[in-house]
C-alpha cells in the first residue's frame, strides 16, 4: 500500500516537473522562431505561401459561421428586446457582442482547428518523415525555412479573418432583423452607430486578435515541432494543439478584457 | 503558373480582410460620424454628476456635439470637474448653460447644454460657468417625503402621509 502511494506521489511530481521542462522549451524554441525570422521575411514568397494555406483555406468556415452566429444573435436578441420594445438596439447587440467578444474568440478557434492542427500535422509529419532532419543536413536551417513562414502567415492572417468574421456576423444581424423581421433600418444602423466605438470597442478587439494569433500559431508550431515521430505522436499532438489552443485563447480572452475595459462603461 | 493564382487569392485575402476592417470603422463604428481630431475641450464644474460616464454625449437642442473626456474629483472647489470635448462646427456662447441630464426615465445620462445670449463665444480650456447637476432619485423622494410630512405637520398629525 504505501508503495503505491509512493509511484502516485511520484507520478504527480514527474508531469509537473515534466510539464515546466516542455514550457520552457517552448518559450525557447519561440524566442529561437522570432530571431531567425529576418531570414524568412527576406523571402517573402515562402510567407505568401503559407497565408494561402492558413487564411484563404481558413475564409470558407469564417464567412460561413460569421453569417450563422450573427444570425442568431439577430434572432435571440430580437425576442428578448422586443419585450421591452427595444427592438432596434438588436443592432447595437449584435454589433457590441461581435466586435467585443465573439469575433475575436470564435474567429480564433475556428483558426485554431482548421489551421493551427493543420500547422502542426504537417510539421510534425515532416519530423516523422525526418524532412526536418535532411534539411539540417543540407544546411538549411527548418525553423528558419519551415517554422519561421508559418508562424508569421498564422500572425497575419487572424486578424483579417477575425475582422471579416464580425463584418459578416453583422450582416448576418441586418439580414434576420431589418430583412427577416422588420426593424426599422435606419434605426438598426444609427444605434449601432453610437453605441460603437471606434478606439475602445474595434480597436480593442483587433488588438485581441492580434494577441490570439500569436498564442495559437506558437502553440501550433511548437506541437508539431515537439512531436514524436510517430503516426500516433503526430496525432496526439494535433490534439493537443487544439486543445491547448481553446484553453489559452478562452483564459487569454479574460485577462485581456479585464485589462480593457475596466472602469469603460 | 501554380504561384501566381496563389499570389492572387492570397491579395484578394488581404484586400477582403482590410476591406472588413474598413466596414467595422466607417459603418459599424463611429469614426465616419464624429472625430476627436477637430474639437475643443471646455470644463465644467457639478456639484454631482450622479451616473455620468466618460464617453457620455453632450447635446444641445438633442444634436450629439462632443463627448465627456474625463471625470475627475476637484480637490480645491469640492466638486467634480467634467472635461468634454466638442465638435470645432459647434460654437457656444459663454453664457452657455450646461446641466446633466437623463434620456429616458431609466437611461443614460448625458449633458445638455444650453445656449444663451452672450456676444461672446467659449475657447478651448475655458470653464463653463452656469451648471445643473444631476438628479439623484434618492434625494427627490426624500424631499418629497419631507415635504409631504411638513404640509401635514401643519395640520396637526404628523408622521402620516
Amino acid at each position: 500500500m504505501p508503495r503505491r502511494i509512493v509511484i502516485g506521489i511520484r507520478g504527480v511530481g514527474h508531469r509537473v516537473i515534466d510539464s515546466i521542462w516542455r514550457l520552457g522549451y517552448a518559450s525557447r524554441f519561440f524566442t529561437l522562431t522570432l530571431l531567425k525570422s529576418g531570414t524568412s521575411m527576406r523571402r517573402f514568397s515562402l510567407i505568401i505561401r503559407e497565408l494561402y494555406f492558413t487564411g484563404v483555406l481558413t475564409l470558407i468556415i469564417i464567412l460561413v459561421s460569421g453569417l450563422f452566429v450573427g444570425m442568431v444573435l439577430g434572432l435571440q436578441g430580437y425576442e428578448t428586446l422586443q419585450k421591452y420594445g427595444a427592438e432596434t438596439a438588436v443592432g447595437t447587440l449584435v454589433a457590441l457582442s461581435l466586435v467585443r467578444e465573439l469575433g475575436p474568440v470564435v474567429a480564433a478557434l475556428l483558426f485554431a482547428s482548421r489551421a493551427g492542427s493543420a500547422i502542426t500535422a504537417e510539421i510534425g509529419l515532416m519530423k516523422a518523415t525526418e524532412q526536418l532532419d535532411a534539411m539540417g543536413m543540407m544546411a538549411v536551417d527548418p525553423i528558419a525555412r519551415v517554422v519561421a513562414p508559418r508562424f508569421w502567415a498564422g500572425v497575419i492572417s487572424m486578424p483579417f479573418l477575425a475582422a471579416i468574421f464580425s463584418a459578416m456576423g453583422i450582416f448576418g444581424g441586418y439580414l434576420v432583423a431589418v430583412v427577416l423581421i422588420g426593424v426599422d433600418e435606419g434605426l438598426f444602423w444609427s444605434q449601432m452607430q453610437s453605441a460603437v466605438d471606434f478606439r475602445f470597442d474595434i480597436v480593442n478587439g483587433i488588438i485581441k486578435t492580434c494577441f490570439f494569433g500569436v498564442a495559437v500559431t506558437a502553440i501550433a508550431v511548437f506541437e508539431g515541432y515537439d512531436a514524436q515521430p510517430t503516426a500516433e505522436g503526430v496525432s496526439g499532438a494535433t490534439t493537443r494543439t487544439v486543445v491547448t489552443s481553446a484553453l489559452v485563447i478562452l483564459g487569454l480572452d479574460f485577462v485581456l478584457t479585464s485589462f480593457m475595459f475596466r472602469g469603460v462603461s | 503558373m501554380q504561384r501566381t493564382t496563389m499570389d492572387l487569392w492570397v491579395g484578394l485575402f488581404v484586400i477582403a480582410g482590410i476591406g472588413a476592417l474598413l466596414i467595422l470603422a466607417l459603418k459599424v463604428g463611429n469614426l465616419g460620424t464624429y472625430s476627436e481630431a477637430q474639437s475643443y475641450t471646455l470644463v465644467g464644474y457639478f456639484e454631482n454628476v450622479g451616473g455620468l460616464k466618460i464617453r457620455a454625449p453632450v447635446k444641445s437642442a438633442g444634436v450629439v456635439v462632443g463627448r465627456v473626456m474625463d471625470i475627475q474629483f476637484s480637490t480645491k472647489t469640492f466638486d467634480a470637474a467634467v472635461t468634454m470635448k466638442i465638435d470645432n462646427r459647434y460654437q457656444f456662447p459663454k453664457d452657455t448653460f450646461a446641466s446633466i441630464l437623463t434620456s429616458g426615465l431609466l437611461g443614460a445620462q448625458y449633458i445638455g447644454l444650453a445656449a444663451g445670449g452672450d456676444e461672446g463665444m467659449l475657447k478651448s480650456g475655458d470653464k463653463i460657468m452656469k451648471t445643473n447637476s444631476a438628479m439623484v432619485l434618492e434625494e427627490m423622494i426624500g424631499q418629497f417625503l419631507f415635504n409631504q410630512a411638513s404640509e401635514d405637520g401643519d395640520g396637526g398629525d404628523s408622521g402620516k402621509f
